[in-house]
């Protein structure tokens, strides 16, 4: 058996009771932690608090070589942890895949999703979102421009539009970096952005959300990871009220 | 005679007046006398005493040059000659003439307009003769001709003066033969060779003395005085009367081209920018007031200074602080810090460089041998210098002490700028780091001067031979698939036809030019339209095709295939050795929409896998360099000489006889001509006269590359048996 379990947003305590238990009674657990990442938290707390070991897996074992653990969870219980909601992230719709393919029987237990968590933060509508898109650090002369397209076309149709900012080994991206490249791409490709909505530590006791353009990003400090931006259409009523109480919009904007 | 400061206030002045300068090249086999003719150049024009002249201390200013009584390092230097009342400035590189050290010439002939080309009147025309021609030709370099040693000819073979000069006649007849066979224009232009209109001296650097037709006319000496007195020994009083300085520098002045003149010819051949772009119409006109435009054609290392970059200044002027920008970097710009010539081993300030010299400046932090510098923010680079030859054999190297690990990594670093024509290889996590170079001569050298002058104890490995892979048949479409599954490659590969190849070593076909240029070269040489003008990259000899149509995303994902596509080409399955002379032809794409999903770590992998296993399914096979000998001995012993070649897993093409000799022409592959030196001398009782020069790779004998494969996997730690396409495509 494979359980997927979706560790929540944050730190220990936000995965859901019934996953605590599934980790509880694993025969093996291990831990994805390239897609996304618990920061309020450490690997030696995990363990602590679960009272399990954890391997953790690195993009190759789960992506090149997830044989290993697969075939573990033919005849064990096997619990792979992951930030987030399990299925948000497609390289685990794969191993979903490939595990039912190799007779291995699957569940998910869901945790809490930065997606609904945008939504809350930032009081913009669940259903007035279009595609969202991520946004890579540029790599050598690499730097697609498909996240100001994205965009362009979301504005077009007025929708919001979630960006997910890269997150690496050794780095991840903050909304002052995302808003470098972004007014970059945007300035060549002939369009703007009039507004943005940064958010940072999503789950945490202090998550950070502030609303407004590009300078007002610029001089906001969003403190530590993880970041997250989200670009949002013409307001609603009830989003613009919504960003002014909980996001500082429009306190220093021309808007 | 003018010497020290006050030569170089002259150069400084005639530095302005492109119409009396010259910028020239000595080139020649090795050992044809060019050292000892610039030496003696520079002592006639006062630049050092005629006694250093000859003893060979000034331009081969090295202790090692001065060891192995061979040049290594191109030098330049300047110096003055009076003609007809007026003075002239002489820009010139005395190059190397060893072939390892081959791509000096090559670098060389970049900077300058005109070359002196020098034969032995007694060995005449040599390959590295043919060589040096063909790359002062490639660049549109004028070549004059000096025969040398001429003293040989009368004191050691006894020729009587007939045929003395049946023999330069000879040697006049061979060169024009090879000018021709490489640029008949130019030769029906005026670059045919001619005793009678002064483009031919003859003399001997050693002893001193030259003539040529128009100075036996100014001079009254007749070609029987010359003859009765180096016979009779007499060369002082030549050196007198026809001393070498004036009759070469006279024949410089008259028929080689200022840089003006020089300039108007080569610039379309060695820039392809817009020749009515400012900086095109400046560079056509040597004009000192337009944009900064130069070529780097050396960088060297003073412990003072710093990194010196040397080249030639097409257009403009350069003083110390100017801002200029280097083409292919971040386009910050670097600032001058010294400008100045080189006199030798010496680099002097000046205040100011003007366009049609050869610079030498400090501060072009971000300059590589090769870079175009300019001082507007953005030009088309000057083409890429192209060596004839290749690395064919690499040692290992490590530092002697831990605590030179770093500065072991960064003396590396500086030894591959230095010399371009060596591959550094760092691996900073075995400490392990290969240079590869031309031959056994050039990574002696290399690593003597890492130790001498780096003053970095290491240890060396034995010289190992350098391979190649490639494809011999025609495989795919291979489906590459990104570690998340969603993105895949369909690739096809086959060899590359050679007359691509040959297009692309000879710099013809580049990623420099436009796609229009490059597509119709392309069809002329036999390739559809379609495939023509969807060449997405070039590297080495390996050309990558997009025929694709209209797939949304690749065009901004297209960077991650080349450099997919360049990892698997930097080492094949076979034995990770360098890929050649392959067409890849991307022909479908699938891409996930979102950018991070498609990002570095999906398809560079997706892309090196699928080349990998291709060219596992298109015949992977491994080539060696092979070289070109040519022996030359007495008749007695050609059978000692052909057995050389032929006992080292060698053909013969060609056994030709002059008078008591006998020369022979073949090929054997680098890996068996290990000790090649110390057995020819000893089956020829020292007798043979030789010389190697590398030709290509060629296909290892099928019998043997189980074994040579399995040497090198096991050499490099890599598993030993070879890889299968599913290895690759998981
Ligand atoms: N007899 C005689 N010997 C000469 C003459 N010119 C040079 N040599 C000798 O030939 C040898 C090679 O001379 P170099 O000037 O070093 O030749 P090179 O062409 O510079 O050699 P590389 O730079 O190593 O290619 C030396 O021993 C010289 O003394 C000459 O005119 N007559
Ligand atoms: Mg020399």
């Amino acid at each position: 058996m494979l359980t997927f379990v979706g560790l929540g947003l944050y730190d220990l305590e936000d995965i859901s009771a019934k996953g605590l238990e599934a980790i509880r009674s694993a025969d093996f657990v291990c831990l994805e932690a390239y897609t996304s990442l618990l920061t309020g938290t450490s690997l030696a707390e995990m363990r602590c608090y679960y009272g399990k070991d954890l391997e953790v897996l690195k993009r190759d074992d789960v992506e090149q070589h997830p044989e290993g653990f697969l075939s573990k969870a033919i005849d064990t219980n096997v619990v792979f942890l992951t930030g987030g909601d399990p299925m948000v992230s497609t390289t685990h719709i794969d191993l979903r895949i490939r595990a039912a393919r190799m007779g291995v029987k699957t569940e998910i237990i869901h945790g809490s999703s930065i997606v609904s968590a945008v939504c809350g933060l930032s009081g913009l509508q669940n259903y007035r979102f279009g595609k969202s898109c991520s946004l890579p650090f540029p790599y050598g002369k690499w730097c697609p421009k498909t996240p100001g397209d994205v965009i362009k076309k979301n504005l077009a149709d007025n929708l919001h539009t979630i960006v997910y900012l890269d997150i690496q080994e050794d780095r991840y991206m903050t909304v002052h970096e995302a808003v470098n490249l972004l007014e970059s791409m945007v300035t060549e490709s002939g369009f703007q952005i009039p507004c943005y909505v940064g958010i940072a530590r999503a789950g945490s006791p202090e998550p950070k959300v502030r609303a407004g353009v590009a300078a007002t990003m610029r001089e906001t400090d969003f403190g530590g990871p993880l970041h997250i931006l989200v670009v949002p259409a013409g307001l609603h009523d009830m989003e613009r009220e919504y960003l002014e109480v909980f996001a500082g919009y429009g306190n220093s904007d021309l808007l | 005679m003018v010497r020290g400061k006050k030569m170089v206030e002259r150069v400084m002045e005639l530095m302005t007046e492109p119409a009396h300068i010259r910028n020239i090249g000595i080139v020649a086999h090795i050992d044809h006398g060019k050292t000892t003719l610039s030496d003696n150049l520079l002592a006639g024009a006062g630049i050092i005493s005629e006694e250093l002249a000859g003893k060979q201390l000034f331009m081969d200013s090295d202790a090692e040059e001065q060891a192995r009584g061979i040049t290594i390092d191109a030098s330049n230097v300047s110096m003055v000659h009076e003609y007809n009342g007026q003075e002239y400035l002489i820009n010139m590189i005395d190059t190397p003439g060893h072939v390892d050290f081959g791509g000096d010439v090559t670098r060389a002939m970049r900077a300058v307009d005109g070359a002196v080309v020098l034969v032995d009147a007694v060995e005449g025309t040599m390959p590295q003769t043919e060589t040096v021609l063909r790359q002062a030709l490639k660049e549109q370099v004028r070549p004059i001709l000096f025969i040398n040693k001429v003293d040989r000819l009368i004191n050691e073979l006894k020729v009587d003066e007939m045929e003395m000069q049946i023999r330069l006649g000879k040697v006049i007849d061979k060169v024009n033969k090879l000018i021709k066979g490489m640029n008949e224009e130019s030769y029906n232009n005026g670059w045919k060779l001619d005793a009678s209109l002064g483009t031919v001296a003859f003399g001997s650097a050693l002893y001193n003395w030259a003539v040529s037709a128009p100075y036996m006319k100014k001079s009254g000496v007749s070609f029987k005085e010359v003859f009765d007195k180096c016979k009779a020994g007499d060369m002082k009083s030549l050196a007198q009367s026809s001393p070498l300085s004036e009759v070469l520098l006279d024949m410089v002045v008259t028929h080689l081209p200022n840089p003006k003149d020089a300039q108007k010819r080569r610039i379309g051949v060695i820039w392809h920018g817009d020749k009515e772009s400012p900086e095109g119409k400046s560079m056509l006109n040597c004009d000192p007031n337009g944009p900064v435009s130069m070529m780097v054609t050396d960088i060297s290392f003073d412990p003072h200074a710093g990194e010196v970059a040397t080249g030639r200044l097409f257009s403009g002027k350069m003083k110390r602080g100017d801002e200029v920008y280097v083409m292919g970097t971040a386009g910050k710009s670097n600032r001058l810090q010294q400008v100045g010539i080189f006199m030798g081993p010496k680099r002097v300030e000046v205040e100011e460089l003007f366009c049609g010299n050869i610079a030498a400046v400090t501060g072009l932090k971000d300059a590589i041998v090769g870079s175009t510098i300019t001082s507007l923010v953005n030009i088309t680079p000057f083409e890429s210098l192209k060596h004839y030859s290749e690395p064919v054999m690499t040692v290992a190297v490590e530092a002697k002490n831990m605590k030179d690990l770093p500065k072991l990594v960064e003396v590396l670093r500086q030894v591959g700028k230095e010399d371009p024509t060596l591959q550094v290889a760092i691996n900073e996590e075995t400490g392990e780091h290969l240079i590869a170079g031309m031959g056994e001569l050039h990574l002696e050298i290399v690593t003597g001067r890492i130790k001498r002058d780096k003053g970095v104890e290491i240890i060396t490995s034995e010289p190992i031979v350098v391979y190649r892979e490639t494809a011999v048949q025609k495989a795919g479409p291979v489906e590459g698939k990104s570690p998340n599954r969603h993105n895949r490659f369909y690739l096809v590969l086959e060899p590359l036809s050679d007359e691509v190849v040959d297009l692309i070593r000879k710099g013809e076909v580049s990623m420099n030019q436009t796609a229009l240029e490059r597509r119709d070269i392309l069809v002329k040489a036999g390739m559809g339209k379609d495939e023509a003008k969807s060449v997405k990259d070039i590297k080495g000899t390996n050309m990558l095709f997009d025929m694709t149509k209209g797939i949304q995303y690749l065009n901004e994902t297209m960077e991650l295939v080349i450099e997919g596509l360049h990892e698997a080409l930097a080492g094949g399955p076979l034995a990770d050795e360098p890929v050649q002379n392959l067409k890849i032809s991307l022909v479908d794409v699938k891409l996930h929409e979102d950018a991070i999903h498609r990002g570095p770590a999906q398809v560079i992998p997706a892309v090196r896998g699928a080349v990998k296993a291709g060219l596992l399914m298109a015949g992977d096979s491994l080539l060696e360099p092979v070289q070109k000998i040519q022996i030359t001995v007495p008749t007695d012993q050609m059978g000692n000489a052909t057995s050389q070649i032929q006992g080292r897993r060698g053909t013969i093409f060609d056994i030709m006889s002059e008078g008591d000799t006998i020369t022979v022409v073949g090929k054997a592959p680098v890996a068996e001509l290990f000790g090649f030196a110390g057995d020819i001398r000893s089956a020829t009782e020292g007798r043979a006269m030789w010389s190697t020069e590398f030709i290509g790779f060629e296909l290892v004998p099928n019998n043997l590359v189980k074994e040579v494969v399995l040497a090198i996997r096991k050499r490099k730690g890599l598993k030993e048996s070879v890889p299968t396409p599913a290895d690759y495509l998981a």
